[in-house]
């Protein structure tokens, strides 16, 4: 009996010390990172947890609840490096085709982790975060949209970091969207004028490209500069498809709830292997484009 | 106090070369990465590794390339490339610069394309980053026309656009075009260089950071072999892609 004691809390203390070893190298490797340039604003395409589902066996609905522990991870990983803005994309319009069960799943675990949110518990008031929900949310059933602004307004004042979470969104909706909206500033003001708005040199006053990016869902956040991508697929899925001309994208082929520091970790070396040309080509783009 | 200074910049220092020295390593890593590639690409070549013998190229219905700007001065190896891809049997291509070398090259492109008997009903466009972003808010202005004219300037009737009658209108303005199935980014780094977002929803993006000119030294043979192995590779791709969707 006395053996099995001291057998067991030299297992405790051997996996405590084993636990700070590990979070000693992850600190010092990050600490290292930091040393180089870091992204300021990184986007996630959270795949494969359908598939992560399937492969352990699990309820349909389930994996999505691991998805959201590996997000926590994630979004640690990246404020702790000090990357100031993440973008999330949680689900597309497209996802709405899916069965109902499925899309109640991932309803009621956004709906419960948001009202979590909204009481000051977990990350977001351990870091001071921002959040943003991005898409069109009137596809989101009431309780939703009401959480999501709720959560919106109370993490409004919040100055560290900025999470945007992408819900019932698709790039191309955000484009429609955002064009819609430029034709109707345009419209009012014609409207208001009773006449065809015309700048200093009389010339016709035309709806600008800044005037249609003001308008995009993702207008709150800047380009961002890194994605990361799972499950090995190459491709953005309607997704920042505006914003990402110069941004690095990175692949991994592990799905989203098996992914850790290792991956995160090589997808910033990856980057800062990269950041002098991407800066450069960023340059170039904004030259081409006046 | 100035002790803990002194140490405290050793420790950024010794930090600092840590990072160097990770940089090494992964730079020695991709550089293995890279002669591993050519390597087996020249096997396949010589039909000692019997692999991607059956591509399902008719998948391939629209295909883009995006050359960085720099490269895309090289003519020669574009039309090498096209001459490589026609001959798999790719009848649709997009190509695109980000300041539209491409497009000033086009006279040159097609003149050669026209004379060789491998291009055959081939189709080509040539696109700039102007088609891009742009060509949005020109859409804007011609869907803000047209509504103008349909509602007879009536303030109330506001009405919502659809993703069609975007596509139409972009179309309208003359930038409109099918989203290509592939997109093969041949430039030193990993993104699309800006290629109009309307267009690649749902395109796999395939990207080749050595650029088209590594194969400036290659032979004809050779130039071919690299880029049939990297085209090869999105084979798998192709076939995940009708399993699975975001």
């Amino acid at each position: 009996m006395r053996i099995g004691n001291v057998w067991m809390s030299f297992w405790v203390t051997l996996t405590r010390i084993l636990e700070h070893a590990i979070n000693f190298i992850k600190r010092s490797t990050l600490k290292i990172l930091s040393m180089g340039p870091i992204p300021n604003h990184v986007a996630f395409i959270l795949d494969g947890n359908r598939r992560f589902a399937k492969k352990q066996k699990l309820v349909k609905g389930f994996g999505y609840k691991f998805g959201y522990i590996a997000l926590m991870f994630m979004l640690k990983y990246c404020y702790e490096l000090g990357v100031t803005y993440v973008t999330i994309y949680v689900f597309s319009i497209d996802n709405f085709k899916r069965s109902p069960q499925e899309v109640d799943a991932v309803m009621d675990l956004i709906l419960e982790k948001v009202e979590l949110w909204i009481k000051g518990e977990g990350f977001v008031y351990e870091y001071g975060i921002r959040l943003h929900f991005l898409g069109d949310l009137n596809l989101l059933s009431e309780p939703v949209r009401e959480a999501v602004d709720r959560a919106m307004a109370a993490t409004k004042n919040n100055n560290g970091a900025v999470l945007a979470i992408c819900v019932a969104y698709t790039s191309t909706d955000e484009i429609v969207h955002a064009v819609e909206r430029a034709c109707e500033e345009k419209w009012d003001e014609i409207m208001n004028s009773k006449r065809v708005a015309v700048d200093e040199h009389g010339e016709l006053k035309l709806i600008t490209l800044g005037d249609v990016e003001k308008h995009m869902y993702a207008a709150v956040t800047p380009d961002p500069e890194l994605l990361i991508r799972t499950s090995g697929e190459a491709r953005l899925s309607n997704f920042l498809l505006w914003q990402t001309s110069c941004c690095y994208l990175y692949s991994t082929s592990v799905l989203w709830p098996e992914v850790n520091v290792c991956n995160f970790m090589w997808a910033i070396l990856n980057f800062q292997r990269n950041h002098f040309y991407l800066v450069r080509k960023r340059k170039e783009l904004k030259v081409v484009r006046e | 106090m100035t002790v803990k200074v002194e140490l405290q910049k050793i420790g950024i220092l010794g930090l600092q070369l840590i990072w160097h020295f990770l940089h090494l390593i992964l730079s020695s890593f991709y550089f293995v990465v890279g002669i591993a590639t050519t390597l087996e690409s020249y096997l396949i070549s010589c039909g000692l590794l019997r692999k991607y013998n059956h591509l399902s190229i008719e998948m391939v219905k629209y295909l883009a390339i995006v050359v960085d700007s720099d490269e895309a001065y090289n003519t020669l190896k574009i039309i090498e490339l096209l001459q490589w891809l026609a001959s798999l049997g790719i009848r649709s291509i997009c190509l695109y610069d980000v300041e539209g070398v491409l497009k000033q090259s086009k006279e040159i492109i097609l003149k050669k394309v026209n004379n060789a008997s491998v291009f055959q009903d081939i189709t080509l466009e040539f696109i700039s980053i102007s088609d891009g972003k742009e060509a949005v808010a020109k859409a804007a202005n011609f869907l803000l026309e047209n509504k103008f004219r349909k509602t007879n300037m009536s303030e109330d009737h506001r009405r919502r656009f659809s993703e069609s009658q975007m596509t139409e209108a972009l179309k309208a303005v003359g930038c409109g075009g099918p989203d290509p199935d592939l997109m093969l980014v041949y430039g030193p780094i990993r993104c699309h260089l800006g290629f109009p977002a309307w267009r690649i929803p749902y395109t796999e993006i395939l990207i080749f950071t050595y650029g088209i000119n590594r194969f400036m030294h290659l032979n004809q043979r050779k130039f071919y072999v690299c880029n049939k192995f990297s085209l090869c590779l999105f084979h798998s791709f192709l076939q995940r892609r009708e399993l699975y969707d975001l």
